[in-house]
């Protein structure tokens, strides 16, 4: 199965470099297809990166090996349970996103081409590394390869000043990650999982590992205050790739966590190992669910809903953590389960969203909520596909996301079995912002759909949108049944991921699954979300028919009453787009109760002058806390560093040669005690 | 055995929630009316309504979709799918096992949710600002709601509401002031979520203070009956869930017992008659809060959920 994996990897990296030789190929003559073969090239090794992923959970584990003899360094491949887990979401969200690309992104220019079976291949290394060396290689070229995508349309100034923004940030996970590798290194600096799983680290050393994997992977998977470049960055790159970004990158990066964290630190951690990862889990739900409320760009918003999704995944490691130090092998069970589950239902209904946005770019010409609207009508495969992604989103039963929602609320409401009271106490602040964030996120998804699809046009563009060619239609409806299958099948597919499960808790967990859904404890809940979706079908269809024996057939249809406005002229095909609700009006009410506490949002009415025929008009907006926690700081210590430098500029000579000469011998001083110990 | 009467008196229970639903309604306006000094119509009205709304022929604007045909039947059997799982006169049905808390708030999402989208298809104001008023004051209202499931998740150590009505009906926990706080934030979710007096006014069309009626200002015919039909057994499964959950008393036992059952229906009429009673009271004596009061109300149901979870952790810890 490596061998199978290694020469998919291998067909990536050749895949990249087609589209840079035939840019070479002189003008003239027949063209290469280059787009169809690159993206044709990713749908079939996203396909055996899924393979290969259910195989191994269904076949059981696949021992390392070295990915080519002869190599610079040792380069292990393996392949168990938590890598399978991972790679088969890559696969399947690489598959649609390929599909996508193939309908829509075959004309785009070489650099996105070549990055894009980079950008998977990279994914694809760093979940099957099975040493450290091999994981940070994977990782930075994932990093690269993604800022390349990020940056595809540099010609507009902000998506260059995101892809930088992502730049710096990608330097910040490699800064955090490099040394928390080495500190992990066992002894004569061995640096293969193996090892490392022999000798765990202990102690202060321990910690600042925690610290440094919290910082760097945190920084990846877009945990807040460490977030500020994902709303940024996301709606710069082509659709495909952000689908790609928000489905496998952000999961890369939890994929990290959990195993440097859960897995190759050891099962001896102790309680408080979980909170820092239960406060950043936490502040990021909230705060990105509450940002999607307020954003008016379809991506952006959806981004900040990625934001809140991995908070919640983060809080199911976190409590997994805990629940392990506190020796509840079940529970930490439960809670690994539930984050597992949120990372293969969460990475396929946003890739379904993303590129089901993508779409409606494609077809209306915009992503702002304001510009859109109606596209029910012109677009119906699009957006009933979004809609079984929204309510997924939103958490409705019965499909997936509230599946693994619900198991996360489970854990949370047993998280006071662990019994030291402090832990209790944040761990009851931890359930009610998960639960307020699960509501906010509903919201967030009406808004998305209800501005969208449903309501009027606003936009000519708008009214003449229409669906995509059919491989775009089946990538939408492909994540779409897997929702829907993944919703109703919540036991089966946490027996599956058994294998991941014994690597996180260490811990038997597949009795509590069953097919017709989960149970927990003994009895201390459970979720048949086959009988839900039934009971709800039958009470439906019985509704259905006892109203129909009684009402006459059909519908009338007649001008809406559109709340007392003027009548739109003429001209307004879609009647006047202002008497409709708006991006900033329907969240106008969250905006107030929660924004101003937490997003310092503001709005004012800024009136002219007595006299003045300008008109009114109301100024409103909003600051991430990232901003002023994280990013202004930063800028500031940046600017302070500059100015010192600066100084160096008005150095005589003897101190210029003074400089290099003292850092030699501070340098040759440092080795002589390095050698002395 | 067991499974032949779980089927019966599940079947009992959705035929007695079709009758109480519009009687519900019916009684808390009729209350009201007395208590104004009014005649009131009689507490079949809204029966009455149901079947009238059915026989006319919907009238849907131009550029309504699907949404606005499908969301009505789905939000109604959301809202019947809840109520099923909510025990009445008896425990032990047969759809019990389905019954978990955390479901049944995800049902009531749906129905929201579908209420939501109907009010946003026509693309009005007013559908507009009902949906994003529904969803935000939902927002504050779930949370509190989920804390007073975690207080009755460690007093009876599971979720499933057959179980903790059981728990709470044997009687050994005794009276507890978590209980009494659970309670209090309870009552100011179900006041939300069923949109009345003071979150929102069932009888009013005035626009400043509209929530659930702008929502469904295009509905009529059978959609508009179908509307009605879903926030009526919403009130009558949040009626049945309070008395199931903190008036235990009298419900039959699993099992085939005609006596209890009797027994168990006229406690659960004089349960939901009390309930009727104290929100025509509690809506008479209260006047409509401004909406962005809401969130205070709410948030004060949240702080007295967190209060009654860290009040059990204190003791649990002292005990």
């Amino acid at each position: 199965m490596l061998t199978a994996l290694s020469l998919t990897l291998a067909l990536l990296v050749v895949l990249a470099v087609v589209p840079v030789l035939a840019a070479q190929m002189p003008a003239g003559g027949r063209r290469l297809p280059v787009g169809m073969i690159v993206h044709g090239g990713a749908l079939l090794a996203a396909l055996v990166f899924a393979a290969c992923g259910l195989g191994a959970l269904l076949g059981g584990p696949v021992a390392p090996r070295p990915l080519m003899p002869g190599s610079f360094a040792p380069l292990l491949l393996a392949l168990d349970g938590l890598s399978a887990w991972f790679l088969m979401l890559l696969g399947l969200v690489g598959a649609c996103s390929a599909l996508f690309a193939l309908s829509h992104a075959n004309q785009a220019p070489v650099r996105v081409l070549a990055a894009y079976p980079l950008f998977l291949a990279a994914m694809a290394l760093t979940l099957l590394a099975a040493d450290g060396f091999t994981l940070l290689l994977g990782f930075e070229a994932m990093s690269l390869a993604s800022w390349v995508l990020v940056a595809a349309d540099h010609d507009q100034g902000e998506n260059r000043s995101a892809a930088r923004l992502y730049l710096v940030f990608a330097i910040l996970s490699g800064i955090c990650l490099v040394p928390a590798i080495g500190l992990l290194a066992a002894p004569g600096g061995d640096v293969s999982f193996a090892a490392i799983r022999a000798m765990p680290p202990e102690g202060p050393r321990a910690a600042v590992i925690l610290l440094l994997v919290m910082v760097g992977a945190g920084a990846k998977a877009g945990l807040v205050p460490l977030h500020a470049w994902l709303p940024i960055a996301y709606p710069a790159a082509p659709s495909h790739v952000t689908a790609l970004m928000s489905g496998a990158m952000t999961k890369v990066a939890v994929y990290l966590l959990a195993r440097l964290l859960l897995d190759l630190c050891g099962p001896a951690q102790p309680i408080w190992w979980g909170v820092p990862l239960l406060v950043m889990g936490a502040a990021s739900a909230v705060i990105g669910s509450l940002r999607a409320n307020v954003e008016e760009d379809g991506k952006t918003l959806l981004a900040c809903s990625s934001v809140e999704n991995v908070g919640l995944i983060v809080i199911g490691l976190g409590l997994a953590c805990a629940f392990r130090g506190a020796d509840l092998g079940a529970l930490a069970g439960l809670a690994a389960g539930a984050a597992l589950l949120h990372i293969l239902n969460h990475g396929l209904f946003k890739t379904l969203l993303f590129l089901g946005m993508g779409e409606v770019q494609v077809g209306a010409a915009s992503r702002r909520l304001d510009r859109l609207g109606g596209l029910i009508q012109g677009m119906p495969w699009t957006a009933a596909a979004m809609l079984v992604g929204v309510g997924a989103a939103a958490s409705l039963p019965p499909l997936s996301g509230f599946a693994s929602e619900w198991l996360l609320l489970q854990a949370l409401l047993s998280a006071w079995r662990v019994g030291d009271l402090g832990f209790q106490v944040l761990a009851l602040g931890v359930a009610a912002l998960a639960a307020l964030s699960a509501a906010l996120a509903t919201a967030a998804m009406v808004r998305l759909f209800g501005l969208v699809f449903l309501g009027r046009p606003r936009t000519p563009r708008a009214a003449g949108a229409e669906d995509g060619p059919w491989p775009a239609r089946v990538a939408l409806l492909l994540p779409a049944g897997l929702t829907v299958l993944f919703g109703l099948l919540p036991g089966p597919m946490l027996a599956l991921a058994e294998g991941a499960l014994q690597r996180l808790v260490r811990q038997d967990v597949t009795e509590r699954a069953t097919l017709a859904g989960v149970v927990v404890g003994d009895g201390a809940g459970a979720y048949l979300p086959i009988g839900i979706a039934a009971l709800l079908a039958v009470l439906g269809a019985g509704i259905w028919y006892a109203v129909r024996r009684r009402t006459p057939a059909g519908v009338a249809r007649s001008p809406a009453w559109d709340g007392g406005f003027m009548a739109p002229p003429q001209h307004l095909v879609c009647g006047d787009p202002v008497t409709q609700p708006s991006a900033a009006g329907f969240g106008q009410p969250l905006r107030q109760i929660l924004g101003t506490p937490l997003l310092a949002a503001h709005a004012r009415v800024a009136m002219p002058p007595p006299g003045d025929p300008a008109p009114a008009r109301i100024e409103a907006g909003f600051a991430d806390p990232s901003d002023a926690l994280v990013l202004a700081p930063v800028a500031r210590l940046r600017d302070a560093i500059s100015a010192q430098v600066e100084r160096l500029r008005d150095l005589t000579l003897a101190q210029c040669l003074m400089l290099p000469f003292g850092t030699l011998v501070a340098l040759l001083a440092l080795i002589a005690w390095l050698e002395a110990r | 055995m067991t499974a032949v009467m779980g089927v019966l008196t599940q079947a009992i229970h959705l035929a007695l929630l079709l009758v109480a639903a519009p009687l519900v309604v019916g009684v808390v306006r009729w209350l009201k009316a007395r208590m104004m000094g009014r005649v009131g119509a009689s507490p079949l009205q809204p029966l009455r309504d149901f079947l009238k709304l059915l026989r006319k022929r919907p009238v849907l604007a131009e550029n309504a979709s699907w949404i606005s045909r499908g969301a009505p039947y789905v939000g109604a059997a959301a809202a019947l799918a809840a109520a099923a799982l909510v025990p009445s006169f008896a425990h032990g049905m047969a759809l019990a096992g389905l019954g978990d808390l955390i479901v049944i708030a995800g049902l009531l999402a749906l129905g929201r949710v579908c209420m939501a989208l109907a009010g946003l298809d026509v693309g009005t104001a007013f559908g507009g600002l009902g949906a994003s008023r529904e969803m935000s004051f939902a927002a504050l209202a779930e949370p509190a709601l989920l804390l007073a499931v975690m207080s009755f998740a460690i007093l009876a150590g599971t979720t499933g509401l057959d179980a903790i009505a059981m728990t709470f009906q044997e009687g050994t926990l005794g009276l507890r002031v978590s209980l009494g706080l659970a309670l209090v934030a309870l009552l100011a979710v179900a006041v939300a979520e069923n949109a009345r007096i003071p979150v929102d006014n069932p009888a009013t069309h005035l626009e400043l203070t509209m929530v659930h009626e702008a929502m469904i200002l295009e509905a009529s015919g059978r959609h508009l009956a179908l509307w009605d039909a879903a926030a009526a057994m919403r009130l009558t499964l949040w009626f049945a869930l309070l008395a199931a959950i903190f008036f235990p008393f009298g419900t039959a036992a699993p099992g085939w017992a005609p006596l209890g059952w009797v027994v168990g229906l006229l406690a659960w009429i004089a349960k939901m008659g009390v309930l009727c009673l104290a929100l025509a009271v509690f809506e008479s004596a209260i006047a409509k809060m401004r909406v962005f009061r809401v969130p205070e109300f709410l948030g004060a149901a949240l702080l007295l959920g967190l209060l009654g979870a860290l009040l059990l952790f204190v003791s649990t810890s002292l005990a």
